[in-house]
């Protein structure tokens, strides 16, 4: 399953010193719960994205442990504070081990 | 009335009663918890603390037509600076198989307590907020969603 996930991050390229601003973020992903049984009635394994974390130079702003009620494809909407120009970096942590990320070069002028 | 932490002293139990009224004054239910589950995380996460209403904004539908993509928005009243913030909030889902649903941290470095995301609830329950301080105050919200279409394969 790990073949086709793909984050998306949408935030603006650009912002003004000291500017709020929200960034949100989509990753495919099945989140498969543990809970839902296939045709022949075995449980399906859990299989989900466990953790994201936001982190502008390196330093974390927020992170979050996701269990297996995040639906389908997880929406993490949030606000991060543009104070000088660097690289937003927000990553997400798979069950099977995987990490996916995802980089945002942000001017503030 | 029901008691939001497991301290269970007589003094805990006052003073929880004594919020409880107070909250009841202003027309506000109290957040108190629905499950033993959902009670024992709480009072894990609240380390003890009292529970108090309040410095939570959660916004979730009352009618879920699709309990698979469940909209959860909130915020939590706070500062953000470095010695006063909210160091975490956790989502608990009272009717769901496993009650956990989401726990966030936030740093000074988060201009605000707020996110925005999806969530599944299997069935008709309480969605339970806990807001925790960096001074250690915890406070809670509940909103009860009803759901048309569970959210858990079954």
């Amino acid at each position: 399953m790990a073949t086709n996930i793909k984050p998306r991050v949408r935030m603006p390229a650009t912002a003004k010193p000291g500017e709020i601003i929200e960034v949100k973020t989509l990753i495919s992903h099945v989140m498969e719960s543990g809970q839902r049984k296939d045709a022949a009635g075995k449980l399906i394994p859990r299989h989900i994205i466990n953790k994201f974390t936001a982190t502008f130079n390196g330093n974390e702003i927020m992170s979050v442990d996701w269990h297996p009620a995040i639906s389908a494809n997880p929406y993490q909407s949030f606000m991060v504070r543009a104070t000088e120009s660097g690289v937003f970096e927000f990553t997400w942590f798979d069950d099977d081990g995987a990490v996916y990320k995802s980089e945002h070069k942000v001017t503030v002028s | 009335m029901t008691i939001a932490s497991d301290a269970r002293s007589r003094r805990n139990f006052l003073k929880l009663s004594a919020v409880g009224a107070a909250a009841l004054a202003f027309g506000v239910a109290p957040a108190a918890a629905a499950t033993p589950e959902v009670d024992a995380l709480i009072s894990k996460f609240a380390e003890g603390k009292k529970v108090s209403e309040g410095r939570i904004t959660l916004d979730l539908p009352s009618i879920a037509e699709n309990g698979l993509v469940v909209p959860l928005n909130f915020e939590v009243e706070s500062p953000m600076a470095a010695d006063d913030y909210v160091k975490s909030v956790h989502f608990f889902a009272d009717g769901n198989p496993n009650p956990q649903v989401a726990d966030f941290t936030f740093t000074p470095m988060s201009p605000k307590a707020a996110a925005q995301l999806r969530i599944r609830l299997a069935k008709t329950q309480n969605v339970i907020a806990l807001a925790v301080m960096s001074n250690g105050d915890v406070y809670s919200a509940k909103k009860e969603v009803k759901v048309t279409i569970g959210g858990c394969g079954g």
